[in-house]
């Protein structure tokens, strides 16, 4: 109390620490609050980690136990008839492996091709001058309103009438239909009016500048493009190929009308091989931890840069 | 600037010229192999709705490998997809042209593939399609599309000791419980402490809720539709069996004898929660393990109008894109032995369509711990109306029999489905009846 009165440090200061009797000190105030902070916070990560901790502890259960301790905290915890058999089985019901390499191809193939393919589209759009850039881009805008379902069967129509250029016994040969391959699943989608909208903001933050200076120095558009603005733009990359990483990893629609083969599915159709009469539960959940691990470790690995494009771009999925 | 264009242009007309000598050059794929594919069987592709389900596939597997080396005129090749959404690859492909030979489908979907020219009339000997249940021929028009090798039909499960600790009277195919004795059961039941006495089901979603509950619809006197035009639902579907029917349907949730809660399958009744469970055969195998000798499989109660049971299950047709139509009449002639037959019904619990093949069959023979299944489907299953509108019609029907159950006024809720049923037919120009 006495040093408290008699403090000589300046009126600010001294008040900042004057510490009224029985009550706590500054610093264990901040201690409190922190930890407060911390148990919402872990709260919080509980929340969103419950559906993932019932997803792997029900895909060790019995699909009748999954059921039994639905109403229950055991919902939550690996009790019961534990074991790996789940796993097992669905080998033996669905090629995984396949399945793994299906859609890990298409959406490798949609991410890369999509940077490029949007970003090119982006720099036009933002940095060249020509008449009718802006109407074009409305257009392109336009098309995000559109649904993906209303527009499916008629473009399963028109995949359908496309045409194949291949060799044949040394001949140049030619047919149609682009059903059950790769490129039906991959090409549809490598074009992205979001993706174009974000690069085309993105890269109109970036001084016009640094075009012209590049200009000067003999510079040409598509060098200014590789040399200027994409060393620029990582943040935009980034959230983009997160972006269409996701709906990728997770298409079913259209695989499903345009993939009769089951060479050539990818893992969310295979996610219907469980359901028949009496759904395999147990299976379910197995399969479901077995193509979420992908997404996770994809996740995990780019979280930092994820986060802080997020950050810089606004952009939220 | 006129240096970049004209180079732009070149390029242009250079990439075209190329295209095009290319494109002209080039033989169509085919017009190569001709000579090479001469003599060969003709290839026949099989959709089926069964990927994930093995117990299908291996009967499949056996069949087209038997017919295969049976003759050297076709080759079957089969491709599976997934139940749920096998209606959807099915539109798909004949919007694009690109169905195969045979394809499997839903009884109840059949007319409807008919109608939209998917299918053609199988033109298979009567002899074959006399031996099958009725309810495994698909019949659109007076003619048949579909035939199937096995049917499904919903019962009650009950456990033996629990209806006669509580007194109720176990009922016969040739006598059902009448709805009072269904009623007092359930009162009965509820009182002796289970919360809700029967699992209904209704947790579900789909055609579950169309092919489960019209027998209890029917069973009262209404039906779907008027089954002698197949125009109008009017006076069927809102007159007063119907009312009736729904109001009891109503009654059953406010009562607390059975809940919209509970998980999809059999679960509550295997573990005791529920005395009885109105399900299908396919649940039957799980029971039967579960509760062993204890177990009854029961008619469902007669309303009024005798007791009646949800019929119609997965059948197989010949497309209309179909070029070897006749090797597919072949396979299917072939595939139609009561060994396969008998396979397909033990593999999966599912009734066999043929009494030959429930002769051979584990499960539902003379002596088969599920036989009563055989008794049920054949005295009291009845077809869900076969018209292309019957998709509308099942949705209606989910719909109304769900804010029914929700506590809607009965009378106006099904005078509501009934108008949209009607106006659906008549937008279409009533399906061609």
């Amino acid at each position: 109390m006495t040093d408290t009165l008699s403090s000589p440090l300046p009126d600010t200061a001294a008040a900042r620490r004057k510490r009224v009797p029985g009550q706590p000190s500054e610093r264990v105030l901040a201690r409190r609050r922190r930890i407060w902070t911390y148990l919402a916070m872990s709260a919080l990560a509980l929340f969103f980690i419950f559906p993932l901790v019932f997803l792997f502890v029900s895909s060790l259960k019995p699909s009748g136990q999954i059921m039994s301790d639905s109403g229950s905290g055991r919902a939550f915890l690996p009790v019961g008839d534990i074991s790996l058999d789940n796993y097992v089985d669905v080998f033996d019901r669905v090629p995984v492996g396949q399945f793994l390499l299906n859609s890990a191809f298409v959406t490798v193939g949609i991410v890369l091709f999509g940077l490029l393919v949007n970003s090119l589209a982006g720099f036009a759009l933002s940095r060249l001058e020509w008449k009718g850039r802006g109407l074009v881009l409305t257009l392109i805008i336009a098309t995000l309103i559109v649904p993906f379902e209303t527009i499916a069967v008629p473009m399963v129509y028109w995949v359908s009438k496309l045409p194949n250029l291949f060799f044949e016994n040394g001949i140049l040969v030619y047919d149609f239909g682009w059903l059950n391959t790769y490129k039906v699943q991959i090409i549809p989608f490598i074009a992205n009016a979001f993706s174009i909208f974000l690069f085309t903001q993105y890269f109109s933050t970036i001084p016009k500048s640094l075009d012209e200076a590049a200009r000067v120095d003999g510079a040409g558009w598509f060098t200014i493009y590789r040399r200027v603005i994409v060393p620029l733009s990582g943040p935009a990359f980034a959230t983009v190929a997160i972006l269409t990483f996701l709906p990728a990893w997770n298409q079913y629609l259209w695989p499903l009308m345009v993939v009769q083969r089951e060479q050539l599915r990818p893992v969310m159709v295979g996610m219907q091989y469980f359901f028949q009469l009496s759904p395999a539960w147990g299976e379910v959940m197995a399969y479901a931890a077995m193509i979420t691990i992908p997404v996770l470790l994809v996740f995990l690995s780019f979280q930092r840069a994820f986060i802080s494009s997020i950050a810089a771009s606004g952009v939220k999925g | 600037m006129r240096t970049h264009r004209s180079r732009t242009a070149r390029a242009v007309v250079i990439t075209g010229l190329t295209a095009g000598l290319a494109l002209s050059g080039c033989a169509r794929a085919g017009e190569t192999t001709t000579e090479a594919s001469d003599g060969a069987p003709t290839e026949i592709l099989m959709w089926t709705h069964s990927a994930g389900n093995d117990g299908e596939l291996t009967v499949y597997d056996q069949i087209i490998e038997d017919f295969n080396a049976s003759q050297d005129q076709y080759t079957v090749v089969t491709e599976a997809f997934p139940q749920s959404s096998y209606n959807d690859s099915i539109v798909a492909a004949a919007a694009s042209g690109d169905l195969p030979c045979l394809i499997s489908m839903d009884g109840p979907i059949m007319p409807n593939w008919a109608w939209a020219g998917y299918i053609q009339p199988l033109d298979l000997p009567t002899s074959l399609t006399d031996s099958l249940l009725p309810t495994a021929v698909g019949t659109y028009q007076d003619e048949i599309y579909s035939v199937g090798y096995w049917d499904a039909a919903i019962a009650i499960f009950a456990r033996q000791s629990v209806l006669d600790a509580n007194g109720i009277r176990i009922p016969t195919v040739d006598q059902p419980w009448t709805k009072d004795e269904f009623d007092a059961a359930l009162t009965t039941l509820k009182q002796a402490g289970y919360e809700t006495p029967l699992d209904i089901g209704a947790e579900d979603t789909g055609e579950w809720w169309s092919y489960a509950y019209l027998p209890f619809l029917a069973s009262f006197g209404g039906d779907e539709i008027n089954r002698e035009t197949y125009l109008s639902a009017d006076g069927y579907l809102n007159g007063p069996d119907a009312v009736a029917a729904f109001t009891w349907f109503q009654d059953v949730f406010k009562n607390g004898w059975s809940s919209a809660g509970g998980t999809i399958g059999n679960q509550e009744f295997i573990d005791g929660d529920a005395a009885l469970a109105y399900t299908g055969v396919w649940n039957a195998k799980a029971a039967l393990e579960a509760v062993g000798d204890d177990l009854l499989i029961l008619p469902p109660p007669d309303f009024g109008h005798g007791a009646k049971t949800g019929g119609g299950s997965w059948t197989f047709g010949i497309t209309s894109q179909c070029q070897a139509a006749d090797g597919a009449r072949e396979y299917l002639e072939f595939s139609f032995q009561d060994e396969y037959i008998a396979a397909f019904s033990d593999n999966q619990v599912v009734i066999p369509a043929t009494d030959g093949a429930a002769a051979m069959s584990e499960y539902f023979g003379a002596d088969g711990s599920l036989e009563a299944f055989v008794e049920i489907s054949k005295a009291f299953a009845m077809m869900r109306p076969e018209t292309p509108a019957y998709p509308v019609i099942s949705s209606q029907f989910e719909k109304a029999a769900k804010e029914i159950m929700n506590g809607a006024d009965v009378q106006s809720t099904l005078n509501v489905a009934t108008q949209e049923i009607d106006t659906n037919i008549e937008s279409n120009d009533g399906y061609g009846f």
